[in-house]
């Protein structure tokens, strides 16, 4: 159940590029709490496929400017 | 001392809710064993009386979860529940499901063996806190340690 994931995601950077956004203010308008919006962001939770649509229009770009998903290096 | 305070801080309201009804659910039977336990001095254990401390024991956990949870939320102004709070608490309940399971089948099996009624009811008790101790335990981990439910 704890197996790390391998999506990536930029959300501390994406807030920082709109007016320093707090984790409060962001978790607000997505109707979640602080504590889920730290652990998306340290890769500690992945959000469902609709609240990961909700978070890239709060920052206004695509879904894979927020989350990534690295290719396998094999 | 501080770093306590900030873990409050940083917890959400389920996640105190998990701590106080793993918590609540440890003392609560660690008082039974006690009084149950002090109470057979000497003579065989399935003679002992039980019902009066399984019932008190059993609804003062209740209560002290449902006062507990109401003061935490009324101090730290929180409460509220969202998608993730959600999942990880079914992810609690589906490991602590297990518990009840096995605690009835034990029973089930002791009740067809005709053993004493005591070891019957203690079997299901046993199970019904263990339930509530991991299921408590997998949420908290849950949420310190990640959750990855897709």
């Amino acid at each position: 159940m704890v197996k790390p994931t391998r999506v990536t995601n930029s959300l501390r950077a994406l807030r920082f590029a709109h007016g320093q956004l707090t984790q409060a203010e962001l978790a607000t308008r997505l109707g979640v709490t602080r504590q889920t919006v730290i652990a998306i962001e340290q890769g500690r939770y992945s959000p469902s496929l609709e609240m990961a649509f909700q978070i890239a229009h709060v920052f206004g770009v695509p879904l894979e400017e927020v989350f990534q998903y690295p290719e396998e290096s094999s | 001392m501080m770093s306590g305070f900030f873990y409050l801080e940083e917890v959400t309201h389920e996640e105190k809710n998990a701590w106080i009804l793993g918590i609540a659910a440890v003392v609560s039977y660690a008082v039974y064993l006690v009084l149950v336990l002090g109470r057979a001095a000497g003579r065989p254990l399935a003679e002992t009386p039980y019902v009066a401390a399984l019932l008190w024991t059993v609804g003062a956990s209740i209560v002290a979860t449902i006062v507990l949870s109401i003061l935490v939320a009324v101090v730290s102004k929180d409460g509220a529940k969202d998608q993730r709070d959600r999942e990880i608490g079914r992810f609690g309940e589906y490991v602590g499901h297990s518990f009840v399971v096995i605690g009835a089948v034990a029973a089930l099996l002791l009740a067809l063996a005709e053993a004493p009624h005591f070891w019957i009811a203690n079997t299901v008790y046993l199970a019904f806190t263990l339930s509530a101790i991991l299921g408590s335990i997998a949420r908290i981990f849950a949420y310190r340690r990640g959750f990855q439910p897709w």
